[in-house]
């Protein structure tokens, strides 16, 4: 599979009251076409605003996004617009995304008269078949975001990111805000229209056991970095970095046969602004070196034991001989 | 259990403007004893923990039937001053959101001195004392520099100890934790509940614990309630109901959870929604859902079956 996408040390940075917030810091990844990557950490770690920073709905401080084999990070607004065809996005609140005065037709219609797609007619058709797609009656068209439940409103947004065929669909937290019975239709729906339309996906959730149930490969962020990006096999089986062995380990389970040893992490998440120096891990890692608290380590290739080789930024694991990232 | 419960609700109905949304509910803890209120939105979990506490808003909420027995004494008898000694001293309280019910304009130090000075009538002197010992024991560094800062300077994890500082201000003998890690990272909840459940065995404190997170109550409780809608369908010990759910909601929630599938596999599905208060039958609720219904099923409320496994269901899983 050729890359779809393609991030490079990618950094976005926020002035805030004087100080600067690195919520992103160099991150770098590639997204293959229909493939399905899962973006996981914890609040301000960056997974948010990796997702904006991508669609350029904010702008990148430094770093380079290219997608479809064109470097899309210094592109006009408009012919942003134009791109933004390829790679729509479904966010968390469906209520809060879904303008409450307009009809659901005319929410999901609304992409194509942007673009200026097709006539009355033929957008009426594919207005109708989004809804069918997805699972929404017929007669959703003609009735307000309100009247529908949380999951029926996640239809709704995700029909509206689907009209113009994209090829990336970047979901923030997109079944986060559900209830556990409904979440599991979303999911369901997106797997399925993954399949069906050979769509890739961005798929950024806290939720560890909904990111391991769709995604292929994971990258594990924590303060602005990706820390290990591993695929969701590796990634379970055979965590890596002291950071994902501890979110793993955190997750509470039904069944007893799925619970880690508890590793409780010390303190609290460093303020963005002023993160750690050296690995931004190291103040609550239980294993840190002298060497952690000085020199940031490189997300590069090194061999796991009893595993696959992959991308892990760690001092503890020796190696690091494979390529820079 | 041979122990006297500390708690027992008995057959408790609330209406909300004349709608009933808790229909019959009866569940006891013993001293000590951890149970877990499950249950997805709407199922009048938080609605059990307000009319314990009786904090539901009245009107539109009203205790149409039932008994709250707390340590004896009926609290749905108990006029606002004796319910105020009891709220607090007794039984502590932790919420989902700790921004919205710590007060923004007091300091941290101020609003945990409240509780020592009127409920256990300490001097100022001596409740800042006992309000730094707290802080330490929640796990709040430098606990005296602490005192007075606001609660915006914390973060959420740590306002949540605020809390739950507050809530262990007078040594309660039941805390009732209402969805306490739900706003918190995964490595956050980790920490909370590990600090709950090492006071709770210090305290020897009883917990009363709502969630809609089966994985925090299978592993935190010693025992789990299930609620559908307004009722309780199951109730178990912890490892009992998780390894075998018998009431066919618990059984299809469990399963329709991405842990329990194997990765990328089609999820089961529960089909329909939750009926809303007002569309509720007279049978079994869950029964327009339930792929195991049976003709009964939609005419007839089945009964609660007697501990240890109790649960209401026509046509229960093996």
């Amino acid at each position: 599979m050729s890359a779809l996408l393609e991030v490079t040390d990618l950094k976005t940075h926020y002035a805030s009251g004087g100080t600067t917030i690195r919520a992103l810091d160099g991150v770098s990844f590639t997204l293959a076409e229909g493939e399905v990557l899962g973006i996981v950490g914890e609040s301000g770690c960056g997974k948010s605003t990796l997702g904006r920073t991508i669609l350029r709905l904010v702008e990148p401080t430094s770093g380079s996004i290219r997608f479809q084999g064109e470097d899309i990070t210094r592109l006009g607004r408009r012919a942003m617009i134009q791109r933004r065809r390829q790679m729509q996005v479904v966010f968390q609140d469906p209520f809060g995304s879904l303008n409450p005065r307009h009809r659901v037709g005319e929410i999901v219609v609304e992409p194509l008269e942007v673009h200026g797609i097709g006539d009355r007619r033929s957008r009426a058709a594919r207005v109708a078949e989004l809804l069918a797609l997805v699972g929404l009656p017929a007669d959703a068209a003609g009735r307000y975001p309100h009247e529908f439940s949380g999951g029926q409103r996640q239809r709704i947004a995700i029909a509206r990111a689907l009209v113009l065929e994209p090829k990336l669909l970047i979901a923030d937290e997109p079944v986060s805000a559900l209830d556990v019975s409904i979440q599991s239709q979303i999911i369901n729906l997106l797997a399925e229209l993954r399949v069906r339309l050979g769509l890739a996906m961005l798929f950024i959730s806290h939720d560890l056991s909904v990111i391991r149930h769709v995604s292929d490969r994971i990258a594990v962020m924590y303060l602005g970095r990706i820390v290990e990006i591993a695929t969701t096999a590796e990634i379970f089986d055979n965590p890596a970095h002291p950071y994902t062995r501890a979110l793993l380990s955190a997750v509470p389970h039904t069944d007893p046969a799925r619970r880690r040893e508890r590793i409780l992490l010390p303190g609290e998440m460093p303020d963005p602004a002023h993160p750690p120096g050296g690995c931004a891990f190291h103040t609550r890692c239980h294993h840190a070196l002298p060497r952690c608290a000085v020199e940031r380590p490189l997300l590069t290739l090194r061999p796991i034991d009893g595993g696959a080789a992959r991308e892990v930024a760690c001092h503890l694991i020796e190696g690091g001989k494979g390529r820079d990232v | 259990m041979t122990d006297a419960p500390l708690l027992a609700v008995e057959g408790l109905s609330v209406a909300m403007g004349g709608v009933p949304v808790l229909e019959d509910v009866s569940f006891s803890i013993a001293p000590g004893e951890t149970l877990g209120l499950v249950g997805e939105s709407g199922c009048g979990k938080s609605v059990t923990a307000l009319s314990i506490m009786r904090l539901l808003p009245d009107p539109p909420g009203r205790i149409t039937a039932g008994r709250i027995l707390f340590d004896g004494v009926d609290m749905t008898s108990l006029d606002i001053k004796a319910l105020r000694a009891i709220r607090g001293d007794r039984i502590g309280m932790i919420f989902q959101e700790p921004m919205t019910s710590l007060n923004p304009v007091f300091t941290i130090g101020d609003q945990i001195g409240e509780s020592l000075i009127v409920h256990r009538g300490l001097s100022g002197a001596a409740a800042r004392a006992e309000t730094a010992r707290l802080l330490d024991l929640v796990g709040i560094p430098a606990a005296k520099k602490q005192l007075g800062r606001y609660p915006h300077e914390l973060s959420g994890g740590q306002r949540q100890r605020v809390m739950i500082a507050i809530a262990l201000a007078c040594s309660p003998r039941l805390l009732i934790a209402d969805e306490p890690t739900t706003a918190l990272d995964v490595t956050v909840q980790a920490q909370i509940l590990d600090l709950i459940g090492r006071l709770r065995v210090e305290f020897g404190m009883a917990v009363l614990l709502i969630t809609h997170d089966l994985g925090v109550v299978a592993e935190f409780c010693d025992r789990v309630a299930v609620m559908y809608a307004g009722r309780l369908v199951e109730e178990a010990p912890s490892a009992r109901l998780f390894a075998n759910p018998r009431h066919r909601y618990t059984e299809a929630l469990l399963h329709t959870m991405p842990a329990a599938n194997p990765p990328g596999r089609k999820l089961p599905s529960i089909s329909g929604a939750v009926p809303a208060p007002a569309d509720r039958g007279a049978g079994c609720i869950f029964a327009p859902r339930c792929g195991f219904a049976l003709p009964r099923c939609a005419s007839e409320l089945p009964p609660l079956t007697d501990p240890p496994h109790r649960l209401r269901c026509w046509n229960p899983a093996a």
